[in-house]
């Protein structure tokens, strides 16, 4: 029980805990603070990961997880939603209590898995890993339950959140790797944002079942 | 302990079997007076079996007895040790408070020549089923068994419902024995003997094992009323009789649950981890679904059944996590988790025949048992409220009646879980847990819901406002069983130390004995530094608290008592019609849960203004359970094929979930398989 | 026997210190609400002097109550003082400590809300029949949440009994546990629901429809209510004790360890009652009520913190095996 596992263990959790409060919350300011929330957990998980294995390139990785995640990309979504005019309720797939009991499911088999496969793996590295797929999953889980597009894309920025948790656990992911993903993730963005503004117009909502009128296969 | 010793407790109950089946034939054959023999014959064979089965229990006797009959080259095998003395205790108590209260039934209603006959051949096959030490004779008294009960189901077969559930109970009867019967297949093996005892010697395969528990949950689950095998139980025991469905709902289940303790712990030999899986996901799933369906529920005896569901997975759920510990090597949890079972076997048989008796005194006084036509009955039958009220306890599992011992050893197992060496009973152990705290919390919200309904509040019709008592032998019978339930509470280490060889043999080590806890009366579950419940303490510490209580306020406060209208908010209104009714007692439950699981749906029909027709509102649930096995496989073809027609029309979004339940089954079978 | 004499004097000065302190925490509760809100509110002692008026004024009962409804009051006070004198307070492991353990302590609380809503059901009215349906709905919530910190707390102390369970964290080494944490959060989460305070429901409120507690005993007056009022006060001690005595055991004297070290473990009691009374105070004037339905996705997170809890306080245990 040495102090830089109880720290990493506690950011991590935490991260685990914003993913279920993403799930939760059904308020679509209340996601991109949560969101906000979780990405700056991840900085600052990523930046003990740094301090404690002393290996400063994770701070870059922090840095970036800080200004893109924490920063930049809710307060972009943020006007996005002001000028769509969208601040209201998400609409929900499945009712809260449903998918909250889909995620605790989703969680334990993730643990169960990550434990069973890497039983020769370090600990930390586990615990890790364990927690990241966890997020992974729950990210997942977020998109296809979210039926508003920029919840949809908080949903997938979470499940990066899981991924880079990962790849600092596992000690693996070389800088250049790191910065083209943050990069890319800013693309997606990007796309994103175009393809909601574009739903946007043409249907006044973005509800993405509204994309299904376009398809004429459909009885 | 040699089997000369107790053989005379054998003949005993052998010797009962014959009382019982003697009354049977008089009573079938004479009918008319002969009838009124059946009840006192019945108490008088209940006592002489009952007398056995305690003390063969406690004398830890171990009798066999094998007469040329029965099958060529096996014979008749009848043996009574613990396990058969322990529910022959639990059959006989119920068949005796069931006789009492029968006594009652011929002073005033008259008797049924198609009732009395097959009341005592129930009993009689019920303890025959029990005895049993072949294939042959246990398989033919449990068809006895069935066919003794289906016969009292369909005693009123005027009425078309009793028809309906006798149909499908027989259906199910039938089903479950041809699953028994591949069950011992299994066990005699191709050297196929078919004795207890050479069944024990054999060591089955895997894939024998499986067959095995699979025919065990079809066969003995079904007659227990595990989910989704239930389908009969809420037709079939409120069809029956009250005196009967208290002996169906409360006992005969037992017996089912007997089969599975015998086959799975006793015949099949030392356990693996993977058999409780089964146990234990049925039961909490027939846990939940049972109250779910018990607390939506419109009729008093139908909710009793529903309930019994419940118990039965609580039951199971307790064998579920012996078998685990066992496998696991943790014997004192798997004590633990084995004398739950046992001892909700035995305490449920008494609250569930409390409570069949209680609504069977209901339905004579008031002609009724919908929850909308009663209602205030606690003026009118003051003693069976009173009785009645110790059974809701009891099954609510509240100190310091006797359901709340079962529960709580429960509960410690499941909080022994983590201890698990397989990392998936470890995960499963918190959600079993989870489970069960829910169904007690159901069945509390439950069992609140039915005796507010029917014993408190304001009459719902003219009969209930007129009902009568019930009379003298109908009343003791529920006495009994409450002084049973309040000593089952307050006394476990009692019943506890008469099942400590049935523990010592079926999960290895028995409990800590009396007098290990703090006081006599403690009740210790693993070791006394970890959990400790001390009943007599709780009763003692709660009747001085409250007589202080009453003392001090009566001695201190204002005296004065003003009997005047209801206050209601400044509303009182005079129709009864305008209280809580069982529906609306239950609809913050059906929108919590009902929508998950029974698809539940509500449609207001509101008229426009100025139209005088009533607002209606309509209530609609799915059985998905019915549906799913009993209707269902017929249109099941035509509906896939319907199904993978649509996987070429979908959403986006629905595309993406598919990617997604596709990663998650690769990740499921890569948790199983590694 | 000594030792014996002593904690039973030590039991009973703990049945009697939760009584006399619990009309106070209310009190409290209520004086820092007002003064939140700009008023001067009543004073701390209030809660005692209504106790007091109601047991002078006549009871007036309902023309059909029955015998349950009379006797419901008393019942429901003897379940809850005694489940309250049960928690570990100011000492642990007193006299009758051992008598119930955490399981049966829930139950105990149990009992006395079945009861509670049998006797609103007695009456036959519209209201009566509201609180007890909404009642049973929120406890089955919050029963499966409870249980399940219980089992993350069994899980981390090996044990059920609470005195063990707080022994054994005032020895333990102080870590950063988020299992523990989410523990803390689901287990006040279910407090805020059992003890029928803002959220799930409005402990200030009369007279409105998404009443719950209060509409159970809508019909009760005179000794009867006082005797509710003050089981009501004596529950919310109870939970801030549990929750005292689970995640904030610091302070708490042994058993045998004498007079000064019991005044000592009884002044840091009362400060954590007062702290928890003002941070409740705090909490109830800066969030509002929930509609009764949105209640199931509140304690839904309950339970959603607590099985994660588990997950994590298993993760923690397999990763550090």
């Amino acid at each position: 029980m040495n102090y830089a596992y109880n720290v990493s263990h506690l950011l991590a959790g935490l991260m685990l805990v914003a993913s279920f409060a993403l799930l939760y919350q059904d308020r679509i300011f209340a996601v991109l603070n949560t969101f906000a929330a979780q990405a700056m957990l991840l900085a600052m998980s990523v930046g003990w990961e740094g301090w404690s294995q002393g290996r400063p390139n994770l701070y870059i990785t922090a840095a970036i997880a800080l200004i893109l995640k924490g920063i930049v990309i809710p307060v972009a979504l943020h006007r996005m939603i002001v000028r769509l005019g969208i601040h209201r309720d998400v609409e929900q797939v499945l009712n809260v209590g449903k998918t909250l009991l889909i995620g605790l499911a989703l969680t334990a088999l993730s643990l169960l898995l990550v434990l069973k496969v890497t039983a020769a793996a370090q600990n930390f590295t586990r615990e890790g890993l364990a927690l990241a797929l966890a997020i992974i999953l729950l990210g997942l889980l977020m998109m296809i339950t979210r039926r508003n597009a920029v919840t949809q894309i908080v949903g997938f920025m979470s499940l990066e959140n899981g991924l880079i948790l990962a790849a600092t656990g596992a000690r693996g992911m070389p800088l250049v790797v790191e910065v083209s993903v943050a990069f890319s993730v800013l693309i997606a963005l990007f796309v994103f944002a175009v393809f909601v503004f574009r739903i946007r117009e043409r249907f006044d909502s973005v509800d993405i079942d509204a994309l299904e009128q376009v398809r004429g296969d459909r009885k | 302990m040699s089997p000369e010793m107790a053989t005379p407790l054998l003949a005993a109950i052998i010797g009962a079997i014959a009382i019982y089946g003697l009354a049977a034939l008089l009573a079938g054959a004479i009918g008319g007076r002969a009838l009124a023999l059946v009840y006192p014959t019945a108490i008088a064979g209940a006592a002489l079996a009952a007398g056995g089965d305690l003390a063969a229990l406690v004398g830890q006797s171990d009798a066999m007895l094998q007469l040329p009959m029965g099958l060529p080259a096996t014979g008749l095998h009848l043996r009574l040790d613990g396990l058969s003395a322990f529910f022959g205790l639990i059959v006989n108590v119920g068949v005796l408070a069931a006789a009492i209260y029968g006594l009652g039934l011929d002073r005033e209603h008259g008797l049924n020549p198609r009732v009395e006959p097959f009341f005592a051949l129930f009993a009689a096959a019920m303890n025959l089923v029990l005895i049993a030490a072949d294939a042959f004779s246990f398989l033919f008294s449990w068809e006895l068994m069935s066919l003794a009960s289906w016969a009292l189901v369909v005693a009123r077969h005027d009425d078309a419902d009793n028809r309906h559930a006798g149909h499908v109970y027989l259906v199910m009867a039938a089903m479950g024995t041809t699953a028994l019967l591949f069950v011992f297949g299994g066990l005699a093996g191709i050297a196929g003997n078919y004795s207890f005892a050479a069944m024990r010697e054999a060591h089955p395969s895997v894939t024998v094992v499986a067959l095995v528990l699979t025919g065990t949950i079809v066969g003995a689950g079904s007659k227990a009323g595990l989910v989704p095998l239930h389908a009969w139980l809420p037709l079939a025991h409120p069809a029956a009789p009250s005196h009967v469905s208290a002996l169906m709902s409360g006992v005969m289940t037992k017996v089912a649950i007997y089969g599975m303790i015998r086959i799975v712990f006793d015949l099949l030999g030392a356990p693996s981890w993977w058999w409780s899986l089964p146990f234990l996901l049925l039961g909490a799933a027939s846990a939940v679904m049972g109250l779910l369906y018990a607390v939506l529920d419109r009729d008093l005896k139908r909710m009793l059944a529903y309930s019994t569901v419940e118990n039965v997975g609580i039951i199971s759920v307790g064998l579920g996590l012996a078998l685990a510990f066992k496998s696991s090597g943790l014997d004192a949890a798997a004590a633990v988790a084995t004398s739950a079972a046992l001892l909700h076997s035995l305490n449920h048989s008494w609250f569930k025949s409390l409570l069949f008796l209680g609504a069977g005194a209901v339905l004579h006084g008031t002609g009724r048992r919908d929850f909308d036509g009663l209602g205030g009955l606690i003026h009118r039958l003051p003693v069976t409220a009173a009785l009645w009220l110790v059974g809701v306890m009891s099954i609510a599992a509240l100190p310091p009646f006797n359901g709340f011992v079962s529960e709580w050893l429960l509960f410690q197992a499941v909080l022994a879980g983590p201890q698990f060496p397989y990392p998936i009973l470890r995960f499963l152990s918190p959600a079993v847990g989870a489970m069960l705290a829910l169904a007690a919390a159901l069945a509390a919200a439950c069992f609140v819901r039915a005796y507010g309904t029917v014993f408190l509040g304001r009459p719902r019709s003219p009969a209930a406002a007129v009902a009568r008592e019930a009379n003298r032998p109908q009343l003791a019978a529920m006495g009994l069983l409450a002084v049973l339930c309040l000593f089952g509470g307050l006394f476990s280490v009692f019943t506890i130390a008469l099942i400590q060889p049935l523990l010592v043999q079926y999960a290895g080590m028995p409990m800590a004995s009396a007098g290990a806890g703090p006081t006599f009366f403690s009740l210790v579950a693993i070791s006394a530094a970890r959990s400790t419940y001390d009943a007599p303490i709780i009763a003692l510490f709660l009747i001085v608290s409250g007589t202080v209580t009453t003392m001090a306020v009566h001695r201190l406060a204002a005296r004065r008592t003003r009997r005047s209208a209801a206050w209601d908010c400044g509303f009182p209104d005079a129709s009864p019609a305008t209280q809580y009714t069982a529906s609306s007692f239950a609809q913050p439950l059906r929108r919590v849960y009902g929508t998950a699981m029974f698809g539940s749906s509500e449609r207001v029909d509101m008229p426009e203004p100025g139209d005088l027709r009533p607002a209606r509102l309509d209530v609609r649930f799915v059985d998905y359970v019915w549906q799913g096995l009993h209707a269902a496989p017929a249109g099941m073809v035509l509906s896939l094929s319907e199904w993978l027609n649509r996987l070429q029309f979908l959403s986006i979004r629905r595309y993406l979930m598919l990617m997604f339940s596709a990663l998650i089954v690769l990740l499921l079978i890569a948790a199983v398989w590694f | 026997m000594g030792n014996t004499l002593i904690l039973l004097v030590g039991q009973g000065i703990q049945m009697f210190l939760v009584i006399l302190v619990a009309p106070a925490v209310t009190g409290i509760v209520r004086r820092v609400k007002a003064r939140f809100m700009r008023r001067r509110g009543s004073p701390i002692a209030q809660p005692y002097r209504d106790l007091l008026k109601l047991l002078r004024k006549e009871a007036v009962v309902a023309g059909n109550a029955s015998w349950l409804f009379r006797a419901a009051p008393y019942a429901i006070l003897a379940f809850t003082w005694v489940a309250a004198a049960l928690v570990p307070t100011f000492a642990s492991g007193l006299m009758f400590n051992w008598a119930a353990d955490a399981v049966a302590l829930v139950a105990l609380l149990g009992a006395a809300r079945a009861i509670l809503a049998l006797a609103g059901m007695d009456v036959g009215t519209s209201f009566g029949g509201i609180g007890a349906s909404r009642e049973m709905m929120i406890a089955t919530l919050a029963e499966p949440a409870m249980l399940l910190v219980l089992l993350t707390m069994a899980l981390t102390a090996h044990t059920t009994r609470l005195p063990e369970i707080a022994d054994y964290f005032i020895g333990a080494p102080i870590t950063v546990r988020v299992s523990l944490a989410l523990a803390l959060a689901a287990l006040t989460m279910v407090a805020l629901a059992e003890n029928a305070r803002i959220p799930v429901d409005n402990p200030a409120t009369h007279l409105e429809l998404t009443m719950v507690h209060e509409a159970m005993v809508l019909e009760y007056s005179g000794r009867h209510l006082a005797v509710i009022e003050l089981a009501a006060q004596l529950k919310l001690v109870l939970y801030i004790s549990l929750i005292a005595s689970l995640f904030l055991p610091f302070g708490m004297a042994p058993a045998t360890a004498g007079v000064v070290a019991w005044i000592a473990g009884a002044a840091t009691y009362l400060a954590k009652l007062v702290f928890a009374a003002v941070l409740l105070g705090v909490w109830e004037v800066s969030i509002a009520k929930m509609r009764i339905f949105r209640v199931s996705e509140f304690l839904g997170g309950a339970f959603v913190f607590a099985f994660l809890a588990i997950l994590l306080a298993f993760l923690t245990g397999e990763v550090t095996r």
